[in-house]
C-alpha cells in the first residue's frame, strides 16, 4: 500500500438532506488504492445514504465526489460503474432465473449480428472473471441455484468487468457462513492487490479489525473520526460510535417486578435460532441485542403465532400455551410493534384512526356496526398519551412523519391493554427527538406493570431502556447481562460471537 | 399559494373524477337527446343495468381484498340453468335455495383456494371459469334450458314485476347496493376487507385472519352471482348456457371504472354503482343519438384507460410513467 | 443444489410427461369406450391434432413471451377477429382490383400489420402510461372489439379464395399449412427468447425488475416490443385460420386471450414473470387439444373438457406452490 498515491475515491463535504431529515452533515473521507477502508455506524446514522450517492442512487445537495483527484458526478448506477465505483447490494440484486453469466453481464450483454447475444464471448469472459475469483461454479450456473455467498459472487463478480476504482460492500457477511467469509475476504484482499480501493461497511468488529487498515466512523449523519486500524482498539471504535454526548442514563432496576409474564425454554426454529430460554416480569424491560440475522425478530415472531417453533415451550403466567396465530397471541396478551413499520405496521392509505383500532376493530361497535365515537375515543386517548402529531384522525398514516407513524403503531398496541409488549426496532428511521420520546415511553409503560421485551440493533437504545440485555449470536443466545453489570464492550463482544471471556 | 398546479389538478381528477365524468356524460347526453333524462328512460337503464350491478357489487369486495374474480360471468350461467332446471323438478320454492346453496359451494371453493392454499385469484378464477362452464353444460346436457309451463308460475315476479312501481330488478339492485355498502363502510368486516386488500402482511401482524376474510369476499361474490342469476332465469323463463359468457371482464371494467385499485385496498360500493351506470348510460346514450350498441366498447375503453390513467398519475405525482 | 436441478427438470419435463400420460390413458381407455373403430393414436388424428391447435397455439406463444416480460395481454381475441376481418375484406377492396391473386400477400401483410399495430398501442400505453397491463388490455379487448363491430355491424365478413384454400388446406411434407406455422414460430420464438439480446433482457425484466433497471436496460421499449409480437402472432393465427375459412364472425376469438393463458400456465411459465418456455407452452397447447379430442373419443361429453382443463389448471397451480415451498420455518402471512 502506497500511502503517498491519489486517493482512488474521495469525499469532501457530502450533505445530503430529505424532507425533515439532514441524513449526511459534511461527510468527508478518501480511500487509497489497495486499501481496505471500513465505514462503521449505528443503524440510522447514514452509512445506507452514503453508500447511496456514491452509487448514484442519490444526488448529494452539497459536497462533490473525486475519482483519483477527479471531480465526478454520478448520474445512476450504471453512470458510477463506468466511472469505476460499484456497489455490492446487501439485498442482492440479481435476476434468479438467469445464468450467472447474464447476471454478470446484465444490461451489456455482448452482441452479434441480428441482436443475437454474443455466447462465446460472454462465458469466456464472465468464466475468466468466476475464475479470478475462485468460483466453484461456472458461468452457465443458473443463479436460483446458487447458495447466498455464491450469489454474493456473481454481484461481485459484476465489479469486475469494468476497471473498478473502489468497490463498495455493504455488509457481506450478513448471511454468510463462517466458511464463506474466509473465501469473500481471500477475494477482497485479492482485489487489494490489484488497487482496488474497497469501502467496507459492516457492524462486525471482528471482521472490521482483520480486514481493515482505516476505521472511518459516523454518527448522526456526520463523520466523527478517521482511525487507523493498527493503532486502534474495539473500545476507542465504540467510543466514537456510540459517542458520550449522548449521555446514556443507564437504567439500574427502577419499580417493583411482578410476577413471571412470559417464560420460554428451549426454543428453536429451525435454522433461525436454537435453544433460547429467557424470562420476562411485569414491569421489566428486556432487551435483545444482537446483528441484524441473529436470530431475535424470528423469536419475537414466534412468540406473535407468525412462526412454527420447531421445539421449546412458552409460558404465559405460568400457563403452556401454543400459539398458532397473531389472534391467539392477542388474546394472551401479547402485543408486536414490529420491525418494519410500512410493510408490517401500518396500512399506509388508512386513516390514523383506522390504523390504531384495526385489531380491536371487532370489539368497538354499537350494534353489529363500527362505532365511531368509540374509536375516536380510544384514538384521542392514545394521541394525547403518545403526543401524536397529526392534522386530525382522517389523516391517511402514510402522510405522517416515521416518528408519528411509530407513535401510532407503538399505541394500536397499547390500546390492546396487553400483558406482554414487544418492541422491535422501535426507533428505526426515526429522528433524535423522537428517539428519545419513545425510550421513554418505554421506560414508562414497563413502570406501569407491562412486561416489555425490546429488540434493538442500537446499543445506546438497549442500554437506555433495559433492564436486563439478551445478547443474540447467530441464533443463540449468549448471555443475559443485568443492567448493573452490562458493559459496551462485553456486549459487543458478545453479539461479534467473540464469547464471554474473550475466546476468539 | 395553491395556485392550479398540474398535480393539483390531478388530484381532484382522480378523485372525483369518475363523478365528473359521470356528470359531464350526462348532460352531454341530454344536450343531445331530450328523452334521455325521462324517468322512463333512466329506469329502463338501471333495469336493464340491473344484473351486472349486482354482480359488480360481490366482486367490488373481491377486488378490495387484493384479488380477481374472473369466475362470476360462468358462475352466472351455472345459477340461472341450475334454477330453471330445478324449477320444474322441485318447484320454484324448493329450486331457488337448492340454487343459492350451490352457487355458495362454488364461491367457497374458490375462496378456499384462494384463502386459505394462497394460489394466485387470477389463475385460480381463470380455471373456475372454464370448470364452470363444463359443469353447466354437463348439467344442461349443452341444451338450452326453459320452463315448461311459463305461464302458470310465479317465478316471473323477480325479472319481470314491478313493486311500488319500481321494477324488481332494480328493487333487488338497490337494496343490495345499500347493505353490501354498510357491510364494507359501516361494519368490522369491512374495515379488514379494506385492511387485507391495503397491506395483507400489516393485516396479518394485527391479527386479522387473512384467509378467512377472502373466503368471505368470494361468498359474498357468490351470492351476488346467485342473486343475478335468479334475476335473469326470472326475467326470461328460459336461458342458453353462455348466457353470463364475458361478463366477468366487463363487471371487471365497471368495478375499475369505479376507480377500485386491482391492486386491493381502494375502492367503494358506491363508486361501483356508479361505474356500473356510466357503463349503462353510456350504452344508452349513444343508441339514443343514433348510434350502434358496438360503439360503447370503444368509449368504454377509452374512459377505463383515461380514468385509471388518471388515477395512477395522482398518487405518483406526474402525468407520463418513468419507465425507461 | 441437487435438489433444485431435479425440480426444475420436473418442472420442464412435467407437461410432456402429462401429454404422455394423456395418450396412454385415452389409447386405452378407448379400447374399452370408444364409439369408433379407428385407433386413438391414429396418424391422420394426430396431424389434424396438430392442425387444430394452431390458432390458439400460436396466439399462446406470444403470451408466453408477453407473460415472461412479467405483462399480460387480454386484447389478443379481439385483435386475432379484427386482423382478420381485414385480411378478408381487404381482398375485396377496390384499390386491389387489378392484382389477381397476388392480393393474398398483400392483405397477409395488411393484416399482419394491423395486429402488429394495434400490440404497438396496447404496448405503448402500457410503458407510458405506467397503467398495469391486465387493465390496458382489459379495456383494449372490449376497445378493439367495438372496432370489429364497426367496421362490418354485426354482419359476417366473407370472402372465400379457393387459391388461399388451397394453400391453407395444403399438406406440404404430410403437415398441414396451419401445423408448419405453429411449428415455425414456436422455432422462431425460441431462438429469440434463448438467443437474443431482448429476449435475455425480456427474462431480465420479468424476473427482477428492479435489478434490470439498475443495469439500465430500457424497460418500456422491451414491453412494448413483446406487445408487438403478439400482436403480430395474434394477426398470423386469424391469417392462418381464416385463409381456410373464409368467413368471419364479430364475436369469433372471444375468450381466446383464456384459452392461451391456460396453455402457457400450464407450460410452467411463472406467473410474475422470469420464467418460462415456448417449448413448455407449445406442450400445453398439445395437452389441452389432446384432452379436448381424447374426452370426445373415449364418448364423454364434450363439455367435460372445460371442467377437466379448468380442475388441471388449478391442479396445477396448486403443485408449483407446494414445490416451491421454503418449508416449516416460513412466516406464517
Amino acid at each position: 500500500m502506497t500511502t503517498e498515491s491519489k486517493p482512488a475515491l474521495r469525499l469532501s463535504g457530502i450533505v445530503k438532506t430529505f424532507p425533515g431529515v439532514r441524513a449526511l452533515d459534511g461527510v468527508s473521507f478518501d480511500v487509497r488504492p489497495g486499501e481496505v477502508h471500513a465505514l462503521l455506524g449505528e443503524n440510522g446514522a447514514g452509512k445506507s445514504t452514503l453508500m447511496k450517492v456514491l452509487a448514484g442512487i442519490h444526488q448529494p445537495n452539497e459536497g462533490a465526489i473525486f475519482i483519483e483527484e477527479e471531480k465526478v458526478v454520478m448520474r445512476n448506477p450504471l453512470d458510477a460503474k463506468a466511472k469505476g465505483v460499484v456497489l455490492i447490494h446487501q439485498e442482492l440484486s440479481l435476476a434468479e432465473e438467469l445464468s450467472a453469466a447474464e447476471n454478470i453481464y446484465l444490461g451489456e450483454l455482448p452482441r452479434k449480428s441480428f441482436g443475437r447475444v454474443d455466447w462465446a464471448t460472454l462465458y469466456d469472459r464472465a468464466g475468466g472473471i468466476l475464475k479470478r475469483l475462485n468460483c466453484s461454479f461456472g458461468p452457465k450456473t443458473i443463479v436460483g441455484d446458487l447458495s447466498i455467498a455464491n450469489k454474493q459472487m456473481v454481484e461481485i463478480a459484476r465489479a469486475l468487468t469494468v476497471d473498478a476504482k473502489a468497490v463498495i460492500f455493504d455488509e457481506p457477511t450478513a448471511s454468510l457462513t463462517d466458511a464463506e467469509k474466509v473465501v469473500l475476504f481471500d477475494v477482497i484482499r485479492d482485489l487489494t492487490a490489484r488497487g482496488v480501493g474497497i469501502v467496507y461497511i459492516s457492524h462486525r468488529m471482528d471482521e472490521i479489525f482483520t480486514l481493515s487498515d482505516r476505521i472511518s466512523v459516523l454518527r448522526d449523519g456526520a463523520h466523527r473520526g478517521t482511525l487507523i486500524t493498527k493503532e486502534t482498539d474495539e473500545d476507542e471504535v465504540t467510543k466514537l460510535m456510540i459517542g458520550r454526548s449522548l449521555d446514556l442514563t443507564r437504567n439500574i432496576v427502577a419499580g417493583e417486578l411482578g410476577p413471571v409474564a412470559i417464560e420460554v425454554q428451549g426454543l428453536s426454529c429451525g435454522k433461525l435460532y436454537r435453544d433460547v430460554g429467557f424470562e420476562v416480569r411485569a414491569g421489566e424491560v428486556l432487551g435483545f441485542y444482537g446483528l441484524v440475522g441473529a436470530g431475535r425478530t424470528e423469536i419475537a415472531e414466534t412468540l406473535f403465532g407468525l412462526r412454527a417453533p420447531s421445539a421449546g415451550e412458552i409460558r404465559v403466567d405460568g400457563q403452556a400455551v401454543t400459539i398458532r396465530s397473531p389472534g391467539d397471541a392477542i388474546r394472551l396478551g401479547i402485543s408486536l410493534v414490529p420491525e418494519s413499520r410500512k410493510e408490517q405496521g401500518l396500512i399506509l392509505g388508512m386513516s390514523c384512526k383506522d390504523n390504531m383500532t384495526l385489531p380491536q376493530v371487532g370489539d368497538l361497535t354499537a350494534g353489529p356496526f363500527v362505532s365511531d365515537g368509540a374509536e375516536i375515543a380510544i384514538f384521542d386517548q392514545y394521541r394525547d398519551k403518545l403526543a401524536i402529531k397529526t392534522p386530525g384522525w382522517r389523516q391517511a398514516v402514510g402522510n405522517l412523519s416515521g416518528g408519528n407513524q411509530q407513535k401510532i403503531v407503538i399505541g394500536k398496541w397499547l390500546s390492546m391493554q396487553p400483558k406482554v409488549l414487544i418492541v422491535d426496532e422501535p426507533t428505526r428511521g426515526i429522528d433524535v427527538g423522537s428517539k428519545s420520546e419513545i425510550h421513554a415511553l418505554i421506560r414508562d409503560l414497563a413502570k406501569q406493570g407491562y412486561a416489555v421485551i425490546v429488540i434493538s440493533s442500537e446499543m445506546p437504545e438497549v442500554l437506555s431502556v433495559s433492564d436486563r440485555i439478551a445478547a443474540m449470536y447467530h441464533g443463540q443466545l449468549m448471555r443475559i447481562f443485568t443492567a448493573a453489570e452490562v458493559s459496551e464492550d462485553s456486549l459487543v463482544q458478545a453479539i461479534s460471537g467473540i464469547g464471554a471471556g474473550k475466546v476468539a | 399559494m395553491a395556485a392550479l398546479t398540474w398535480s393539483n389538478i390531478t388530484q381532484v381528477l382522480a378523485k372525483q373524477g369518475i363523478l365528473i365524468a359521470f356528470a359531464l356524460f350526462m348532460f352531454g347526453f341530454a344536450l343531445a337527446n331530450a328523452r334521455f333524462l325521462d324517468i322512463d328512460n333512466v329506469l329502463g337503464v338501471v333495469r336493464s343495468s340491473a344484473i351486472l350491478g349486482v354482480m359488480a357489487l360481490g366482486v367490488t369486495f373481491v377486488v378490495i381484498s387484493g384479488n380477481l374474480d374472473l369466475s362470476v360471468g360462468s358462475m352466472m350461467s351455472f345459477s340461472t340453468i341450475v334454477v330453471l332446471d330445478l324449477h320444474d323438478k322441485i318447484g320454484p320454492a324448493l329450486a331457488i335455495p337448492a340454487m343459492f346453496a350451490l352457487t355458495l359451494c362454488l364461491g367457497a371453493l374458490i375462496g378456499f383456494l384462494v384463502g386459505y392454499l394462497r394460489l394466485n385469484s387470477l389463475i385460480v378464477t381463470l380455471g373456475m371459469l372454464s370448470a364452470i362452464h363444463g359443469l353447466t353444460l354437463t348439467w344442461s346436457g349443452g341444451k338450452n334450458m326453459d320452463i315448461a309451463d311459463k305461464q302458470g308460475t310465479w317465478f316471473g315476479i323477480f325479472g319481470q314485476d314491478e313493486m311500488l312501481g319500481v321494477p324488481v330488478p332494480i328493487l333487488v339492485f338497490v337494496l343490495l347496493a345499500v347493505v353490501l355498502s354498510v357491510l364494507l363502510a359501516r361494519t368490522p368486516f369491512g374495515r379488514k376487507v379494506y385492511a387485507v386488500g391495503g397491506n395483507g402482511t400489516a393485516a396479518t401482524f394485527s391479527g386479522i385472519p387473512r384467509a378467512r376474510i377472502v373466503f368471505c369476499t368470494y361468498l359474498i361474490s357468490a351470492f351476488c352471482v346467485a342473486c343475478a342469476g335468479l334475476l335473469q332465469a326470472s326475467r326470461s323463463l328460459g336461458s342458453q348456457n353462455t348466457v353470463g359468457q364475458g361478463l366477468e371482464l366487463e363487471v371487471l371494467a365497471a368495478v375499475i371504472l369505479g376507480g377500485a385499485s386491482l391492486l386491493g385496498g381502494s375502492g367503494t360500493v358506491f363508486k361501483t354503482v356508479i361505474g356500473v351506470l356510466i357503463l349503462g348510460f353510456i350504452q344508452n346514450g349513444l343508441l339514443l343519438v343514433g348510434l350502434e350498441f358496438y360503439v360503447q366498447y370503444v368509449v368504454t375503453w377509452v374512459i377505463i384507460i383515461l380514468a385509471v390513467w388518471l388515477d395512477v398519475a395522482a398518487k405518483r405525482g406526474r402525468l407520463w410513467s418513468p419507465i425507461a | 443444489m441437487q435438489n433444485e436441478n431435479t425440480a426444475r427438470l420436473l418442472k420442464q419435463g412435467a407437461i410432456w410427461g402429462f401429454i404422455v400420460l394423456e395418450l396412454i390413458f385415452f389409447s386405452v381407455a378407448g379400447k374399452f369406450l370408444s364409439l369408433s373403430d379407428g385407433a386413438f393414436m391414429d396418424l391422420d388424428n394426430m396431424l389434424l391434432l396438430l392442425k387444430q391447435s394452431a390458432p390458439i397455439g400460436i396466439i399462446a406463444l406470444g403470451m408466453t413471451i408477453v407473460m415472461i416480460n412479467g405483462n399480460i395481454d387480454l386484447s389478443v381475441g379481439a385483435i386475432f377477429a379484427l386482423s382478420a376481418v381485414i385480411l378478408l375484406d381487404s381482398m375485396t377492396w377496390p384499390i386491389f382490383e387489378g392484382l389477381g391473386d397476388w392480393v393474398i400477400p398483400v392483405s397477409w401483410l395488411l393484416a399482419l400489420a394491423t395486429g402488429t399495430a394495434l400490440g404497438a398501442l396496447n404496448g405503448l400505453i402500457v410503458w407510458k402510461t405506467g397503467v398495469d397491463a391486465f387493465i390496458v388490455t382489459l379495456g383494449s379487448m372490449l376497445g378493439y372489439r367495438g372496432l370489429v363491430f364497426m367496421y362490418n355491424g354485426e354482419q359476417p365478413t366473407s370472402n372465400l379464395n379457393w387459391t388461399l384454400v388451397d394453400f391453407a388446406e395444403a399438406q406440404p411434407l404430410g403437415l398441414h399449412t396451419a401445423t408448419w406455422f405453429l411449428l415455425g414460430c414456436t422455432a422462431v420464438l425460441w431462438w429469440l427468447l434463448n438467443r437474443t439480446v431482448h429476449g435475455r433482457n425480456a427474462y431480465a425484466i420479468g424476473d427482477n425488475r428492479e435489478a434490470a433497471v439498475n443495469a439500465s436496460i430500457r424497460v418500456g421499449p422491451h414491453m412494448m416490443i413483446n406487445f408487438m409480437i403478439i400482436g403480430f402472432l395474434a394477426a398470423l393465427s386469424a391469417a392462418v385460420f381464416y385463409s381456410e375459412s373464409g368467413s368471419v364472425n364479430p364475436n369469433d376469438g372471444s375468450l381466446y386471450e383464456l384459452w392461451a393463458i391456460t396453455a402457457v400456465v400450464l407450460g410452467g411459465t411463472k406467473l410474475t414473470g422470469g420464467r418460462g418456455s415456448v417449448i413448455s407452452t407449445f406442450g400445453g397447447v398439445i395437452a389441452i387439444q389432446l384432452l379436448r379430442k381424447g374426452l370426445g373419443y373415449i364418448g364423454a361429453d364434450t363439455e367435460t373438457v372445460n371442467l377437466v382443463i379448468g380442475l388441471i389448471l388449478i391442479a396445477v397451480l396448486y403443485l408449483d406452490k407446494q414445490l416451491n415451498r421454503k418449508g416449516k420455518e416460513e412466516l406464517r402471512i
